[in-house]
């Protein structure tokens, strides 16, 4: 079934359409639903109900924010830089967006006889790719920043910045213990060992956590919310924003986080791999599409648990200062992968003979 | 010095064991306290469907109340304006003309009964100085105002609403502990 028109698959490039169209608004939607349950879950720990009065248990209640973000008044302000100021939440939400390309979000679906990859993009350096996208969020932080031509936007974008690349080099070196093991950089393939054997996270505990450490880093979650202190730095790097650019901002941050937690779901937890399922079996008596509806729940049952996961630490942990999150970036983590990584080498090379 | 309670504690200062280093195992058992309150009674109180319930002593806004036919109870001696150690209550006097019999009690009644709530300290003195039961302090809140001359309160807003022509305001207006202290008079 391949129609070809100028030597083109036309229906692949139809099919990744949808695709794309489908995987983002299911992250738009789901980052809408983070900012209710992330009240939610800030209520239940403090005793209070949270949001209930839009809609049932208050389900309405991320439309009526979204209305009064757009209501609201937009402000530019005058000695800003102009397409500066604009392009800092476009990049910011952009960045977030794209991580999403390289996740497998279920195995195979049957499309009347087209066999439909639920990924957008299967490519060979997955994780690198993952890595440049992560990387560009820094300059959504900083170009907002530097806009607004605010001296304390400026001190926190470069606060943000200089967080978000101190985390990432442990995070890069806690990944490279990973890759050992499954040497493949291939999100795919690396979910494909994960269905059959163990979940890396067994192999990976040390790596798991640094990980995770380093991706609340990335998000700029609390503890590590330093961008956004908002009592020495009065708001973060978006304190000129108003309206839907600040919420732009603001909704980049529950995308990442939910792009993060799949991320971590994919490397460490087995991606769409149903614990204690032979897959294969399940496959030959429920068919090849109702399996892949079941691969994606598990997937997002395990993103759910990581997102309540980043509310449940929020809530919990108090921000971390300024000197001891770097101490803990360059001094703790840095030395901890690369220990983990030399460790991971030398079993492997010890396993391997 | 002598220690204010027997709960005071000398702070410890021991240097932090390897575990509490690590600091992650802090975090963990942080995490398991507010996990723990996720599971507990809410405090709060949904408001308009629920309301907190008052104690029986509770002092709230005032009531000028009027008696069984509707009359005014107030006969403006002036006691609770005397009593008052706010100096929240004025008052003037007037006469009762014939055929007012049906809207003041007694030959005298108030023409303007007037009290400041900015100053009024809910301390419940003019209710007990009241030798005719017409004023007494009732279970509900003064609202908010935008300005000042809005927190004094005139008669209009004092009075309790007619117990012939809207009883079930009057009865709501009146409240519990009115109610038992209406009946023992």
């Amino acid at each position: 079934m391949y129609s070809t028109l100028l030597a083109f698959d036309w229906l692949f490039l139809i099919e990744k359409l949808v695709l794309i169209v489908g995987i983002v608004s299911i992250s738009l939607v789901i980052a809408m639903y983070e900012t209710w349950a992330e009240r939610k879950v800030a209520a239940f720990m403090q005793d209070r109900r949270g949001p209930n009065r839009a809609g049932p248990m208050g389900l309405l209640q991320p439309l009526a924010d979204g209305l009064k973000l757009f209501m609201k008044e937009e402000i530019i302000p005058n000695t800003s830089n102009r397409m500066l100021f604009i392009l800092g939440p476009c990049l910011a939400m952009l960045a977030a967006m794209m991580t999403s390309a390289v996740i497998p979000w279920g195995g195979k679906i049957d499309f009347f006889g087209r066999e439909v990859n639920l990924q957008i993009a299967d490519i060979n350096i997955g994780i690198l790719y993952i890595f440049a996208v992560v990387s560009m969020g820094v300059f959504g932080i900083m170009i907002g920043g530097w806009a607004s031509n605010n001296k304390f936007s400026l001190m926190a974008a470069l606060r943000g910045a200089s967080q978000a690349i101190s985390y990432e080099l442990p995070m890069g070196l806690s990944l490279i213990a990973l890759l050992m093991l499954t040497g493949s950089l291939k999100m795919s393939a690396i979910v494909g060992q994960q269905l059959d054997g163990t979940w890396n996270v067994v192999y990976q505990p040390l790596g798991f956590l640094i990980f995770l450490i380093c991706a609340f880093a990335e998000c700029n979650r609390t503890p590590f919310d330093l961008p956004e202190a908002e009592n020495e730095l009065n708001f973060g790097y978006h304190q000129e924003y108003s309206s839907m650019k600040l919420g732009f901002y603001l909704f980049a941050e529950y995308i990442n986080m939910f792009i993060s937690s799949a991320v971590m779901a994919t490397l460490y937890f087995g991606g769409y791999d149903i614990p204690g399922v032979n897959d294969a079996h399940l496959t030959e008596t429920v068919g090849v599409n109702l399996m892949a509806l079941f691969q994606a729940l598990t997937l997002f049952a395990k993103i759910g648990f990581f997102i309540f996961l980043f509310m449940w630490v929020r809530w919990t942990i108090p921000r971390f200062r300024y000197d001891q999150l770097m101490n803990l970036g360059w001094k703790k983590l840095v030395p901890l992968a690369l220990a983990n990584m030399i460790i991971t080498a030398a079993v492997v090379l010890w396993l391997k003979k | 010095m002598q220690a204010l309670t027997n709960r005071a504690r000398p702070v410890e200062r021991k240097p932090m064991t390897f575990v509490e280093r690590l600091y992650l195992w802090n975090i963990f058992k942080g995490m398991l306290i507010t996990l723990k309150h996720f599971f507990k009674r809410k405090a709060t109180i949904s408001y308009p469907e629920q309301t907190r319930p008052f104690s029986p002593v509770f002092r709230g806004l005032h009531v000028l109340n009027r008696d069984e036919q509707g009359r005014e109870r107030c006969t403006a001696c002036g006691l609770c304006a005397v009593a008052c150690p706010a100096e929240a209550i004025t008052m003037e006097a007037a006469e009762r003309k014939p055929g007012e019999e049906n809207l003041y009690r007694e030959e005298k009644y108030a023409a303007k009964y007037e009290i400041n709530m900015l100053r009024c300290i809910f301390c419940g003195l003019c209710e007990e100085a009241c030798p005719k039961d017409a004023i007494y302090l009732s279970e509900t809140f003064a609202p908010a105002n935008y300005q000042r001359k809005g927190l004094i309160y005139g008669k209009p807003d004092l009075l309790i609403p007619n117990p012939q022509e809207q009883p079930e305001e009057y009865k709501q207006a009146l409240g519990n502990r009115a109610n038992k202290q209406h009946q023992a008079n």
